[in-house]
């Protein structure tokens, strides 16, 4: 024990060298992301006249919400790019075209002036309609170009009042754009069909829902969610397979996502050299509902069409995503300039749409692709052939026992011999 | 007299090999120090947070919520996820589950402990738990084994009613490792630790501008190399042993004095 700690302490020490070593370059531009890398977060506030109910701890549910703009305006981290928008803000009438387009900015999603921000909240009053699905359209187009995360958080108290426009369809629409958006979803003092909604609308875009009954919790979410925007996090990079291996696009190490409908086939192409080993994960998202049984398939085929390897993963029940992953170690060459290997990988899922359910856009997908240096190696089921264990203690002493006796027997039969000659 | 000598040092000798056998059943917890451990969960596979082995993590989240988080596990440990939700003051009966998964986001499976639990309505908090199979240091590319890399825990709720949708819940996540040892030590390697996003965090050092990485942790002693085993220690002992063993059994042969067939020196 003693020699391993020692060992493992030394083997640690350069190791720990080694790392600080690489992360340190990384680690002085952490924290300063730059403009357009900059976390971008949209505030959604409904403000339709049911915001006037007073049942959030004896006050409005209006007063409860910009007591927690207030408190979650003073904790937004200094990097993060801040907006508010409102939903039936500003028509109070009966008509509901006019009603249901009544979705305005209240406050341009960038670099936030506390004070400005607070009073513009502070001038809300409950007004009109529950446009949600128009809101949220508009909110997408709110965000600068960039690649930091972008997020909505949506505050209503009331399902959407404008069908036949579905919020859940826009928000899946909304994902299906490929710009990394997530939607928060927090419902005030809800009620069946509500939830229903506001967690669809969630689920449509790998966000979360919460329900409210007391303003500290509301403040406290959304504390959370700018922060949880904060976070530097990976961008995938956008990328669509092919139906076939011949057109699919070739694909380096890195994140991917991609969307694949029900029922279709994605295929991507690896380059792997020899001595190299190729580990590819996948993981597909049920966005919308989905039947409870489902799967998913991922394999590694050579051009010819021989499956290497493949991953496969099966579930039942309630889900975010079903995930399958593979590696395939290429062995080293003899050859000098042995060419590189094409190994195309192929996805498909077994998840069906559930009645009713539109079947486009297809459900995102997550790949991940490493092509990591030096293959695995082994010789023998036992490590470096060695034994372990009482029974090998035993085999060894009655062997080596046996094997001395015999050397003597032997020795002293030769002595004996030659004394008689 | 020589025997007796001879079989004595045998004796110590597998006095000496019980050593490494006795230091295998300890488990190597270490102390908990939750100073530092994260307060938050990622709600993906991309986003999960990080945490090392032997600290409790917590999490404030939503019933609903898909929580994640990952940790490192290294060769030869056999890792133990523990998690406890605590559930808000009325609800109706609700079925929690963790599920782990590998850096290839393989599932994998739980020996034993209560991955799934059913809270009955009203309870308080509902305690679960995975014990994974012991990691190799390797195994075949179409085998499922767990292999040293990241590893990743999903907490969720698998069946709700709606009305308990979006109430607020609090998630505790602890990691806790049993050192197997040599008993499943296994001759082979991976080039690298099964780490999503290895190969780029390491090729794109000149131009990585982005600190984000898929994962960044190491488990507490780095990454072990594979060749050290408590089978180099059994292995020498035995040889010792045998040997020992060989002079007794020669030493046998030898008698204390001339061999009786031996007629006498003329």
């Amino acid at each position: 024990m003693i020699t391993r700690k020692r060992l493992a302490a030394g083997v640690c020490a350069l190791l720990a060298a080694l790392t600080a070593g690489l992360a340190l370059p990384a680690g002085a531009t952490a924290g300063e992301p730059t403009g357009e890398d900059s976390p971008q977060v949209d505030l959604v506030l409904d403000v339709s006249g049911s915001m006037r109910t007073k049942d959030i701890d004896g006050g409005t549910r209006m007063a409860a919400a910009k007591q927690a703009f207030n408190e979650v305006l003073d904790a937004t981290p200094e990097d993060v790019r801040l907006g508010i928008r409102t939903l039936g803000a500003d028509y109070p009438g009966d008509d509901r075209k006019t009603g249901c387009k009544d979705t305005a900015q209240l406050y341009p999603v960038g670099p936030l002036d506390r004070v400005e921000a607070k009073t513009a909240v502070a001038t809300l009053v409950p007004t009109g309609w529950t446009p949600i699905g128009p809101a949220l359209l508009k909110a997408a187009d709110d965000f600068a170009d960039g690649d930091g995360s972008k997020r909505i958080v949506l505050i209503s108290d009331g399902e959407d009042t404008c069908a036949p426009l579905d919020p859940c369809e826009v928000a899946r629409e909304i994902a299906a754009k490929g710009i990394g958006l997530t939607i928060d979803t927090l419902g005030l003092v809800p009620n069946t069909r509500m939830r229903q909604q506001l967690s669809c609308i969630a689920e449509a875009t790998g966000g979360t829902y919460t329900s409210v009954e007391h303003a500290d919790e509301l403040t406290d979410r959304v504390n959370q969610l700018v922060d949880r925007a904060a976070d530097p996090v990976v961008t995938p990079v956008a990328t669509e397979g092919a139906d076939t291996c011949a057109k699919a696009p070739a694909l380096k190490s890195g994140l991917y996502t991609d969307r694949e409908e029900f029922g279709q086939q994605r295929w991507y192409r690896v380059d792997v050299e020899p001595g190299q080993e190729l580990r590819a994960s996948v993981s597909v998202a049920a966005d919308r509902s989905v039947n409870p049984s489902y799967g998913v398939l991922l394999r590694a085929v050579t051009v010819h069409g021989r499956e290497i390897v493949r991953g496969e993963a099966a579930g039942t029940g309630r889900t975010d995503v079903v995930s399958a992953g593979l590696r395939h170690p290429k062995a080293e060459s003899d050859e000098e300039d042995a060419p590189a290997e094409t190994v195309c990988l192929q996805v498909t899922h077994s998840f069906s749409a559930a009645s009713g359910v539109k079947t486009t856009p297809g459900l995102p997908l997550e790949l991940t692709v490493d092509v990591v240096d030096g293959p695995d190696q082994a010789d023998d089921v036992a490590a470096f052939g060695l034994g372990r264990g009482w029974w090998l203690l035993g085999v060894l002493v009655v062997a080596g026992f046996l094997a001395g006796l015999i050397w003597g027997w032997l020795s002293r039969w030769r002595v004996a011999v030659w004394r008689t000659n | 007299m020589r025997i007796t000598r001879t079989l004595t040092a045998a004796l110590l000798m597998l006095g000496l090999a019980a050593g490494p056998a006795a230091a295998d059943s300890s488990p190597s917890a270490s102390p908990s120090e939750d100073g530092g451990a994260p307060t938050e969960a990622g709600t993906s596979f991309r986003t999960a947070t990080e945490i090392e082995q032997g600290r409790t993590a917590t999490a404030d989240g939503s019933a609903g919520d898909y929580l994640y988080w990952s940790f490192p596990a290294d060769t030869g440990q056999r890792p133990t996820v523990h998690a406890t939700v605590k559930l808000p003051g009325t609800h109706a009966a609700e079925t929690w589950q963790i599920d782990v998964y590998d850096g290839l986001r393989r599932r994998q499976a739980c020996q034993y402990g209560a991955q799934t639990r059913t809270a009955a309505a009203d309870a308080g908090s509902v305690e679960l738990a995975c014990v994974l199979r012991t990691v190799r240091a390797w195994s075949e590319p179409w085998a499922n084994d767990p292999l040293p890399g990241t590893y990743y825990v999903r907490l969720t709720v698998v069946n709700l009613p709606t009305a308990d949708l979006g109430l607020p819940v609090g998630a505790e996540v602890r990691v806790a490792s049993k050192d197997i040892g040599g008993a499943a030590a296994v001759d082979g390697s991976l080039g690298e630790p099964l780490v999503p996003g290895i190969a780029t965090t390491k090729s794109g050092d000149e131009e990585d501008t982005s600190a984000a990485t898929l994962f960044g942790l190491e488990p507490e002693d780095g990454w072990s190399s594979g060749w050290w085993s408590d089978r180099w220690v059994w292995t020498a002992v035995g040889a010792v042993l045998a040997a020992l063993a060989g002079i007794g059994g020669y030493a046998l042969t030898r008698g204390s004095g001339r061999p009786s067939r031996v007629p006498p020196a003329p």
